[in-house]
Order: C-alpha cells, then sequence, then structure tokens
C-alpha cells in the first residue's frame, strides 16, 4: 500500500511540476501572456485555393492580397508553394500573389495563411468615385431597367433609400416582374443586376470582396458586400439583407469588383478559408511567429499545427478539464451518474448549442424520448433493434425540432444535431429500465448528476481563463491528470456520505 | 450544517467511505481475475456445488433468443421459479414466480404477467439490459426458495437474504435485509426495505433500521425484530467463510437464504459488496476490519477464525 501510494505521489509530482514548469517557463521567458487580460481576438485565416490543371499547359495562379482597411491589421502571412515559383507583385491599389508552374500533372491545393486583428472599428477610406460604366443592353432591358428605376425613384427620398429598396427588392420571393425578366435575361446573379441598375441609375457602386469570420468554421468561402457613392461619401449596404453599414466581423480583403483569384491554365478553381479566432495579445502573437525558430518548444507548440486541426486541439484540450470536473463530482462529492462520462458529451454539446437552448434541447429530447420508448416497450422487440428504433425517434426528434424552430425562427434550435445521438438513445434506454427497476427517483437523482455534472463541466469549460490556459499552455494538461491520479487514491469520505451516514451518530 | 455529519465523527464511528472501500479493500485484496467467479453466477454456483457448498437447485439455462420460447413451454412444469441474468450486477432483472394463475404467472408481489411478459424479460436479459457493461448475457432458471417460516413474516412480499461481510476468511458484519411495501418488495435499504443488524456471536438481531432511523417492528406485517433469531447460525458463518477460501477474494459480501428443508444455501457473491450494512447495524467496519486483519495475521484455521471473530465483534455479552 505504502509504496504504490508513495510511487503514485512521486509521479503525480514530477508531472505536475514539469506542467507547471513549463507553462512558468513559456510565460517568463517567452513572454506568453497567463491570462487573458489584455485579449485580442486574432483571426487567423487560412486560404486554400484549389484547382485541376490543364493537360500540357502552364500554370499562373494570381491572388489578390488584402491590404489594410476598415481598421484591420495584418500581422503575419504565409505562402505555402512548393513546387511553384512566386512572387508579389505590387500595384498601385495593391499587391497579388503569383504562383507559376511550368506543367502540373495533378488537382493541387495552394495555401495562404495570415493573422489579423482589428484594433479598431473604422470606415473604410474615403476614395474619389471612379467613372461610371453603364452597362450594355438589349432595348426590352433596358426599358425593363428604367421602370424599376423609376418605380424605386417615386417610392425612395434619397440615393441610399434608393439603393436599400433595390436591395429589398432583389431578395424579395415575389420580384416585380422587371427585375425577375433582368434577372431571366441580362445575368443570373442578383449581385450583378443589381450593380447594372445602380450604375444605370448614374450611382458609382462596386462590390467589396471580404469574408464572414466566424470561430471554427472551415470552408468559409468570400462573400460580397456593395458599396456605392452617395454624392460626397461611400456607404455599404449588405446585398442580402439590406443592412446598412460593414457588418460586424467581416474581414476585408478586397474592394472593388474585380476577381480575387485567376487561375490561368487551370479549371474548377476554388477559394475557401478556415477560419480560427485565439484569444491572444496581439504583440504575443508577433513575438511568437519571429521566435518560432529560436526555440524548439514552440516549433512543437499546437501553433505549428494547421489552422484547421488548431481548432479541433482547442476543444480537445478542455476535454481533461471535464474529466476533471467528473472525477471531483464522483469522488469527493459522490454526485451519480449515468454513464462516468455521458457529462462530458453533454457539455461538449452544450458548448455548441449554449447552456440554455443545450439544457432545453436535451430535457426535451429525453422526455419525449421516454415517453416514445415506453410505448415501444409494450411491443415486445429485442433490445438491439429497440435502441435502433430510439436512436431513430432521436433523430426525427431532432429533425422535428430543427424545423419547427427555424419556422418559428429560433435559430439557435438548429444545434440540435451536436447532440450525440447515440449516447442520447443510450440515455434514454437506461433511465426507462432504471425508472421501470428503481422507480423516478432514481431517474431524477442519476439524470439531474450528470446534467449538474455537466453544467459544471461546460461553465468551467466556457471560461476565458480555462480556454485561454488549455490552449496555450497544453503542458498543463500534465499537472491536471498528475491531480486526476493523486484523487484516484483519495481514501476520505464523499459529501454524499456525509448526509447518507447522517443518522448514525444520534442514536448512539 | 443541517442533515449533515462531520467527517471527524464519522472517522470516530470508524464509517466505511466508498472510496476507502474501493482503493483500499477491493482495490487491494480482491484480484481482477478472480472476479468472473462472482460475477458470473453460474460459475459461482458450480464451484459452489464442487465444495460441498448448498445453492438453489439450477433448472435451465436460456443461451439464444430462439431457445426462449421453447424454455418457456418447459417451465410449465415448475410451479414456482426465479429467472436471473447470469452476470447481472445489483439484483438487476431478477423475476420471481411464486405460482401460476391459468395461463398467466404470478409476481412475487402478487401481480400477474403473461407468458409473452415472461419471454420478453428473457430475451432483454439475453441481449445484455441488465448486465454488467450490457454484454450479451445468459438467463438461468432455477428453484425457489420455500423460506424458512421463522423468516417468513419479517419480509413483506420478498425475499429475505442474510448479507454476511467476509474480510481474510473472518466474518465482520451481519445483516437481514427485509422487503417492505414501500421497498416494492425489493431488498434495497435506500428504497425502503428494512435493514436489520445481526449480532455476529450469537445471530440474534441487533437493530432495525428503515430510511436511516431505529424501527421494532415491521411495517407491513407488524412482526417485531427484537425477537429476530436467525436458525442454524453456526452454519451460515462456517458457509460464508468457506466461500472466501472457494473465491480467493479477500473482501466479500456473502447473500444466503435459509430454505424449509435444505437450511442455508447461498444465494450469491458480492466481489463490491455495498456499505448500507453499517446503516443497519448502526456501526462502522473500519474497526471491526482492523481486528479482523489481526485475527487473519494470527490463524489461518477456518474454525479458529470464527471462533474469534464470534469472540471480538459480539453485542450481547
Amino acid at each position: 500500500m505504502m509504496a504504490s501510494r508513495t510511487q503514485i505521489a512521486m509521479i503525480a509530482g514530477s508531472l505536475f511540476l514539469l506542467g507547471v514548469g513549463i507553462a512558468l517557463y513559456k510565460a517568463f521567458s517567452l513572454g506568453f501572456p497567463l491570462l487573458p487580460g489584455e485579449y485580442r481576438e486574432v483571426w487567423t485565416i487560412e486560404s486554400k485555393i484549389s484547382f485541376s490543371p490543364r493537360k500540357d499547359q502552364a500554370v499562373q495562379v494570381n491572388l489578390k492580397l488584402p491590404s489594410e482597411q476598415a481598421g484591420w491589421v495584418l500581422l503575419d502571412e504565409h505562402f505555402a508553394s512548393s513546387g511553384f515559383g512566386f512572387t508579389i507583385v505590387d500595384h498601385d491599389d495593391g499587391r497579388d500573389a503569383r504562383w507559376t508552374r511550368q506543367s502540373l500533372e495533378r488537382p493541387t491545393t495552394l495555401y495562404y495563411k495570415l493573422q489579423a486583428y482589428r484594433p479598431t472599428n473604422q470606415a473604410l477610406d474615403d476614395m474619389p468615385p471612379p467613372p461610371i460604366e453603364k452597362p450594355i443592353l438589349e432595348n426590352d432591358q433596358s426599358a425593363a431597367m428604367e421602370r424599376l428605376i423609376a418605380l424605386l425613384h417615386e417610392q425612395s427620398a434619397d440615393t441610399e433609400s434608393f439603393v436599400a429598396l433595390l436591395v429589398t427588392e432583389f431578395n424579395r420571393e415575389d420580384q416585380d416582374r422587371d427585375a425577375q425578366f433582368l434577372l431571366g435575361t441580362f445575368e443570373e446573379s442578383p449581385l450583378v443586376v443589381m450593380q447594372a441598375v445602380l450604375a444605370h441609375a448614374d450611382i458609382p457602386v462596386h462590390e467589396i470582396r471580404g469574408i464572414r469570420l466566424q470561430d471554427g468554421r472551415r470552408r468559409q468561402t468570400l462573400s460580397s458586400l456593395l458599396e456605392f457613392y452617395d454624392n460626397e461619401r461611400w456607404i455599404v449596404i449588405d446585398p442580402e439583407n439590406a443592412s446598412v453599414g460593414m457588418p460586424p466581423n467581416f474581414f476585408v480583403w478586397h474592394r472593388g469588383s474585380e476577381p480575387v483569384l485567376a487561375v490561368a491554365g487551370g479549371s474548377n478553381s476554388r477559394l475557401e478559408f478556415a477560419l480560427v479566432s485565439n484569444s491572444l495579445p496581439a504583440k504575443t502573437v508577433i513575438g511568437m511567429e519571429q521566435r518560432a525558430h529560436e526555440y524548439a518548444l514552440l516549433d512543437f507548440s499546437i501553433y505549428a499545427l494547421p489552422v484547421e486541426q488548431q481548432g479541433v486541439f482547442k476543444i480537445l484540450m478542455l476535454i481533461p478539464v471535464a474529466a476533471l470536473v467528473v472525477v471531483v463530482m464522483r469522488i469527493l462529492v459522490g454526485l451519480k451518474t449515468s454513464g462516468t462520462f455521458m457529462p462530458v458529451l453533454i457539455a461538449l454539446a452544450f458548448l455548441q448549442t449554449q447552456l440554455l437552448t443545450g439544457l432545453a434541447l436535451f430535457l426535451i429530447l429525453v422526455g419525449v424520448g421516454l415517453w416514445i420508448r415506453s410505448w415501444l416497450s409494450h411491443m415486445n422487440l429485442l433490445l438491439v433493434s429497440r435502441i435502433s428504433a430510439v436512436i431513430i425517434v432521436v433523430i426525427f426528434m431532432m429533425a422535428t425540432t430543427a424545423i419547427l424552430s427555424y419556422k418559428f425562427g429560433l435559430d439557435r434550435a438548429l444545434t440540435v444535431t451536436f447532440f450525440p445521438t447515440i449516447i442520447l438513445a443510450w440515455t434514454i434506454e437506461r433511465m426507462s429500465i432504471l425508472w421501470e427497476e428503481e422507480g423516478f427517483h432514481e431517474v431524477f437523482l442519476q439524470g439531474g448528476g450528470s446534467l449538474v455534472v455537466a453544467i459544471i463541466a461546460y461553465l468551467l469549460m466556457t471560461n476565458r481563463v480555462v480556454e485561454h490556459l488549455t490552449f496555450n499552455f497544453p503542458e498543463l494538461t500534465l499537472s491536471l491528470l498528475a491531480i486526476i491520479l493523486l484523487l484516484g487514491k483519495y481514501t476520505g469520505y464523499r459529501l454524499s456520505e456525509l448526509y447518507r451516514f447522517r443518522d448514525l451518530g444520534k442514536n448512539e | 450544517m443541517i442533515g449533515f455529519i462531520s467527517p471527524r465523527k464519522l472517522a470516530e464511528l470508524g464509517i466505511l467511505g466508498m472510496n476507502r472501500r474501493n482503493v483500499g479493500f477491493i482495490g487491494k485484496y480482491n484480484p481482477r481475475s478472480k472476479y468472473r467467479l462472482v460475477d458470473d453466477k453460474l460459475l459461482t454456483k458450480k464451484t459452489a456445488l464442487e465444495n460441498n457448498i448448498p445453492v438453489p437447485q439450477l433448472y435451465k439455462v436460456i443461451e439464444r433468443q430462439h431457445e426462449i420460447a421453447g424454455a418457456t413451454r418447459d417451465l410449465v412444469e415448475h410451479e414456482a421459479f426465479v429467472i436471473k441474468p447470469v452476470q447481472g450486477s445489483g439484483g438487476k432483472g431478477i423475476l420471481v414466480i411464486i405460482g401460476r394463475e391459468g395461463d398467466s404467472f404470478r409476481k412475487s408481489s402478487g401481480s400477474l404477467i403473461s407468458a409473452a411478459d415472461v419471454r420478453r424479460h428473457l430475451s432483454n436479459i439475453l441481449a445484455g439490459l441488465h448486465s454488467l457493461g450490457g454484454r450479451n448475457d445468459r438467463a438461468m432458471v432455477e428453484a425457489m426458495i420455500q423460506f424458512d417460516p421463522c423468516l417468513q413474516e419479517y419480509s413483506y412480499e420478498g425475499v429475505p437474504d442474510i448479507r454476511v461481510i467476509v474480510f481474510k476468511g473472518v466474518p465482520v458484519m451481519a445483516m437481514v435485509r427485509c422487503a417492505t411495501h414501500a421497498s416494492d418488495g425489493k431488498a434495497n435499504l435506500h428504497q425502503g426495505a428494512v435493514g436489520v443488524g445481526i449480532d455476529i456471536a450469537t445471530g440474534r438481531s441487533v437493530r432495525a433500521v428503515q430510511h436511516g432511523t431505529l424501527v421494532t417492528t415491521h411495517p407491513d406485517t407488524g412482526a417485531n425484530f427484537r425477537e429476530l433469531q436467525i436458525p442454524y447460525w453456526e452454519q451460515i458463518l462456517d458457509l460464508a467463510g468457506r466461500c472466501v477460501e472457494m473465491t480467493g477474494l479477500g473482501y466479500l459480501g456473502v447473500d444466503i437464504v435459509l430454505d424449509r428443508t435444505y437450511g442455508p444455501m447461498l444465494l450469491e457473491l458480492n466481489a463490491r459488496p455495498g456499505l448500507a450494512i453499517q446503516v443497519a447495524n448502526m456501526a462502522g467496519l473500519r474497526h471491526r476490519l482492523a481486528v479482523a486483519e489481526k485475527i487473519a495475521a494470527e490463524t489461518d484455521d477456518h474454525d479458529r477464525k470464527i471462533a474469534l471473530a464470534r469472540q471480538s465483534f459480539g453485542v450481547y455479552t
């Protein structure tokens, strides 16, 4: 006993010290911030250019690079161009990255990664309005356009309301007949038609290309905003919902209607983005990139991974924290949970759904599931097919919740899909057996216990300090491991036992 | 602190907590390789018979789903029987049939169920619903115990069984679990069954506890617990001790039933016996376990261990 105790104590001690030691070294020698106090949201944007080359043709890929606009600051850029000739070409209005190669056999992917943050929320710079290029139209198209312009002019007070009405018109389900005609004969894309109409109405207009930033998105594509000149200033409008002004979390890539990506000698070209946001001080990120070559430790940190995997690890590194919560709640508090690690899975689902929505959805799913399962039990099915039936019922319930909530405009409930279906089905099955054998009390105890553990785990996992520490100091997981090992040797009473045996002292 | 007892007081009383039980006793004295013998009730039965330990008669083992239909037909020849999952845990999935009424079966609670219900129960057992880790399982059908009449009146609709905790071959604590109407015929203390602490020396009742408070009479039958004296007590202790030798598990819970004609019989073994026995006895296990450790160090003799245990743990002197 003593031997195994000291052994565990030594292993746990060295793990703990190792974890804390590396973390402190990183904090004090390499300047990693221990607290997310000077927090800035740094976005890492990884652009992926994929295309299929044409046979026996030289390939030239031209990508317009973003410049610092609307308050965005670029911290760092990386290009991956193995086997390609690579140059950056400077223009008056920005820079292009150019990859070239004599010939290419198979579909290829090129990468361009940048980190950016937005210290101030500025408007776009002013620029003189460009000369208007009127669209070349057939007679009937021109007539339709004029009728549309006349109609909108009648309903609007100034240029801004004119453009807003135009955008609304094109987003409506039952469009004006002239708008329909233009979409049918002139151009399919409403964006192009809108620009043509505005040019025809002598309003200078161009597109703003950029990315709608969403943490963890993997295959985001470029979005467009419209910008028009209203005699004295430029105004941004969202062509999808007619809201005026720059949307929040919009990274401006390029201001102008020219294509961002041009591939000569290739086809099926695509430009996609993977996005991750980190809570880091901007200074640290710059410093870190500069020193990455000096310290092997940083080269092997999570930052060395591609952005997509960084996003995965961000969540993965939180799981040990949830595991610790389970260990503490079971060993020290003595809470009963249904299934040891089910609470962790629920907590992970909560991360996606947000707490209150998640809780409501979970209770609805399990409640309805229990009701349906009690009906299924009358049909005398084999266990495996009964659970499979419950799985399918759960999926149906998810679909119904999603559809109903979408119809009622509750977008949050769409996240219902993040619940682990099979775990839910098993939980329902276990709970209903528990109900039959031990009564509702036990169901309440175990279900409630699981939810309490899940909620505590969720609250810890969403805590900014915890998130910051696990991602930037993954070595602290070793210290967590040490604590869990030590708790495995804890032989004291559980909190629940102080209640369970409460009457033992009285009767003596 | 309302409703809580201080950990110091608990330690003074020598109450064994779940963590210490797991790390200090089960983890230390019960080697995993020996678990199969207790978790597999068929294996327990077979080994017990080889060691001349009496067990309820086995009628039938059902291993596959397609055997179920035939099995329920064959059961017609038995008036009363018990269906159990071979690897069930914590008394889950046990169905007691005490008789029949036409085509239906009468459960111990008195309610009737159809043959289809029995088949579904068997099917659930085979699919592993009641078993550890949800593994596929087998179902066993055994004879129903004809309870010794002296215990009959202490249990309502259920199985009164005697639990003895044996540590290193030394019996340290015992109780009888009496089902009540509140516990729905089940012997679970936290569901309202009465736990009756039993004196190791004499087999007499020490105290009876329901829902954590002392009671003197059975809430449903009105039987007085003070007058409870377990018959065949020496045989029971001997049987419990022999189970330890048979399994090689240091810390063991032995569940024993008293049959009218055959006397004490081994019902099942438990490698992770619960802590409720301390509530039934209103006493802690830790001090007794320490004494048992000394006794075991002193002698290897089976009878001597039991004799010393009866000397040390007797409440009535």
